[in-house]
């Protein structure tokens, strides 16, 4: 084609710099959606309880991402550190994605019930208290504040339109949820393992049963990180690099 | 188009922002509604001018180039530069004394690092594009902006994005993608506000006297439908409801990782590549008096660059969940992507030939071809960590900051300081940049600055990275993560350090910006270059 004909007119150029633009997303992208096996099958795996999400959140909210990844590559020194490599599955619930791109922090993707409640706690409030050296700024603020929860059933049924199977009981539900996964006295934890499964951990997070605070959310989600998929059961196959 | 299809497009677009004001502060509250109040009043000063413009008789449109809104869009960029290199300096301190983050809700290193990527990218650079192509455009066209309203509602709604945005990460407004924090209700004004550059730059290059369009345009241009198109794929999202700045991408996972890479690569690629290789081209043969080495080399790097930037976002994912295929892909499309961005950095660089004096004696000149030789570092960088084993030693670490800011410290911001120490004399109509030494001695400070700051950052990356891979004798690691973290804190010194020598230079730029903007205009000489008469 003669360029110069086409350097006299800015729609046609225009319209030539979109069409030849796009052709790398439509390869790269579109597949993604389409082939099967881009997301492995997995046991375990299952989408957000209320306050776990509202701890994500606040993972969100916060820009954890500047310095966490949630991604255990496929490397060895990456798998002998954190465990093992991530799987697609397990953040096809993660509206948006939080693998990540720095590590001035450790990975988080498999954090969870690694450390004790308590640590957390005291680590979010103070980490130098309890790591020497770190460089983690503290977040004394979420055991202080009350944990919004009148959202989260929009939360819910909003992650449900972008394709997260949640219920309409569980989207109903939502507000209570989060309030009974922090107080194992409240006697639920027959409806929220029926809603949400074996693996929700119920309990008071913050050390604080009185208030439910941002830091139950988030000491919640951070404990539940690559807790979910049944690594016994997984088919080599499908996980298979 | 007449001026009553043109106002009233423009009145409409303009007052479907202004509702969205309303409803938000209407529904909203706390800073989420200050939004509101600030999109409103914005959009509905803005509606109030452009109703009493469009029931005034038709003024006579001067034939000149209209450049009051450039001095804005000048303005607006050096104000942006400030405050993000500030910003940014004040982070890397926070890394360096941990303490400075204070602990409080808004001042913690998560909430204020997008304030920095945006102010600068956003800020500074997009400003930055956006002043010198409604200058380019006019000069390479020899025509006037093709509308008297649509460049102050572009560059207005341009910063007021920007505004929304860095105000509202202290207060946990944000997306959390990479260079894409800004809300649903941001990103709407953005979109707007693109539309309207992207009719405003075609309109303006169909009234154009000259035949062709000139290079430089051709990279404008890219920037402004590639970021377009970026934009709208990657913030696709769910609103949880009008009473919450709140929304959940549309896409999650693995998709949304790629997406966001897709998007991140080609911000870079578009906004910080494309968009300042059209300054480059427009610029530097202007600066220097010579003509640009060879037009086929331009051909072939721009659609080189075109074509395969987007291909290129997935070495962002080297040995993630992403399918090993788009890996492999985006590994290859990296690394021939070298070809014509070193085609860019040779036609650069040979336009001097016959005029390599004026590096020495002319700082703007120099500010520009250290800039290439930063933009040819910082591609052979990219497409060598987008290699896989080396991208092991890269990933994750300070490598990876070290290349973003030998990239937009030594590339972005000194072609920007380069064009505009040419530019604002030009468009100011003053004889020449107030203090050419302290012109001199920004420069030498920004490349001092630069070269510490970059130097750190090679030494931190690969020393952590390879801390993170060193495994005893028995099998076990022999440095535990934090002891990784123990061995940054010399280098983090070394980075604040560079870049406080950087923004020192900003600061005075800035000055020497201020004092020129000031200082006497030149005599008229009747002989001002002026746009061609309207057939």
């Amino acid at each position: 084609m003669d360029h110069a004909k086409l350097e006299r007119n800015g729609i046609v150029f225009a319209m030539a710099i979109l069409g030849v633009a796009s052709i790398g997303g439509i390869v790269e992208i579109a597949p993604l959606f389409t082939i099967e096996n881009t997301v492995e099958k997995v046991d375990g795996m299952r989408p957000y309880t209320p306050l776990e999400l509202a701890g994500r959140d606040i993972y969100v909210r916060e820009g954890c991402y500047a310095c966490h990844s949630q991604m255990i590559r496929t490397l060895r020194s990456d798998v002998d550190r954190y465990g093992h490599y991530s799987l697609a599955a397990e953040s096809m619930y993660d509206h948006p994605h939080q693998w990540g791109s720095k590590r001035t922090g450790p990975d988080l993707a498999r954090i969870g019930n690694k450390y004790s409640d308590d640590w957390h706690v005291a680590h979010l409030k103070a980490p130098r208290d309890v790591v020497e050296g770190s460089v983690m700024p503290g977040y004394p603020f979420l055991s202080e504040t009350r944990l919004a929860t009148q959202h989260l059933p929009a939360a819910l049924a909003a992650l449900a339109r972008a394709g997260v199977p949640y219920s309409q009981t569980q989207i109903e539900q939502a507000e209570n949820d989060a309030i009974w996964q922090a107080d194992i006295d409240a006697d639920f934890e027959d409806d929220l393992i029926a809603r949400y499964g074996e693996n929700v951990q119920i309990r008071d997070f913050d050390g604080n049963p009185d208030k439910l605070t941002e830091m139950d959310a988030l000491v919640a989600y951070l404990q539940m990180l690559g807790t979910l998929v049944d690594f016994s059961t997984l088919n080599p196959e499908e996980a298979a690099r | 188009m007449t001026r009553e299809v043109e106002y009233t497009s423009l009145i409409l677009s303009t007052g479907a922002l202004f509702v969205l004001g309303a409803a938000i502060l209407g529904w909203g509250s706390g800073a989420y509604a200050l939004h509101g109040w600030l999109i409103a009043l914005v959009t509905g000063w803005g509606l109030f001018w452009l109703i009493n413009r469009a029931t005034d008789p038709e003024p006579e449109i001067p034939l000149e180039y209209k450049d009051d809104v450039i001095k804005w869009g000048v303005l607006a960029c050096f104000f942006w530069g400030v405050v993000g290199f500030t910003v940014g300096d004040i982070l890397a301190w926070q890394l360096a004394i941990p303490s400075l983050n204070g602990d409080m809700f808004w001042s913690n290193f998560g909430r204020i690092r997008p304030i920095h990527t945006t102010a600068v990218i956003f800020g500074f650079g997009g400003n930055a594009l956006i002043a010198t192509s409604f200058y380019v455009v006019q000069r390479t066209s020899r025509a006037r902006l093709a509308s008297e309203t649509l460049p102050w509602l572009v560059l207005g709604g341009y910063n007021l994005f920007v505004v929304l945005a860095v105000t509202g990460y202290p207060f946990g407004i944000t997306q959390s993608k990479e260079y894409a924090e800004p809300e649903w209700y941001a990103d709407l004004v953005l979109l707007v506000t693109w539309v309207g550059y992207l009719f405003l730059y075609l309109k303006t290059l169909a009234r154009r006297a000259e035949p062709h369009i000139y290079v430089a345009n051709w990279y404008y241009l890219a920037f402004i439908v590639v970021i377009a198109m970026l934009h709208v794929v990657n913030n696709l999202a769910v609103p949880v409801s009008i009473t919450g700045p709140k929304s959940y991408p549309l896409f999650a996972g693995v998709q949304d990782a790629m997406t966001q890479w897709w998007y991140g690569h080609n911000a870079v690629g578009f906004l910080l590549t494309a968009g300042f290789l059209g300054m480059m081209y427009y610029f530097l043969p202007k600066a220097a008096g010579r003509p640009i080495y060879s037009y086929r080399m331009s051909i072939l790097g721009f659609w080189g660059i075109t074509f395969l930037y987007l291909w290129a976002g997935s070495h962002h994912l080297h040995y993630t969940a992403l399918p090993d295929w788009v890996q492999y892909l985006g590994m290859t499309m990296s690394i021939i992507l070298l070809v014509p961005s070193w085609g860019s950095v040779f036609n650069g660089l040979l336009t001097l030939n016959g005029a390599w004096d004026k590096v020495r004696t002319d700082p703007a000149i120099r500010f520009m071809m250290v800039a290439i030789l930063f933009y040819g570092l910082s591609t052979f960088e990219g497409s060598f960590m987008a290699i896989r084993p080396v991208n092991t030693l890269s990933h994750y670490t300070d490598w990876t900051v070290g290349h973003v800011h030998a990239g937009a410290l030594g590339w972005v911001a000194f072609i920007t300081f380069g064009a505009m120490y040419k530019m604002v004399p030009w468009v100011w109509k003053r004889e020449g940049v107030y203090s050419l030494r302290l012109e001199a001695l920004h420069f030498w400070l920004a490349l001092g600055g630069t070269l510490i700051y970059v130097g750190a950052m090679w030494n931190s990356g690969i020393t952590q990275s390879l801390m993170w891979q060193t495994y005893e004798p028995s099998g076990a690691f022999t440095y535990a993560f934090m002891d990784t973290v123990d061995a940054m804190i010399p280098y983090y010194w070394m980075r604040a350090i560079g870049g406080l020598l950087y923004l020192l230079g900003a600061l005075i730029g800035s000055y020497n910006i201020y004092m020129t903007v000031r200082g006497a205009p030149r005599p008229e000489t009747g002989g001002e270059a002026r746009p061609l008469p309207a057939e």
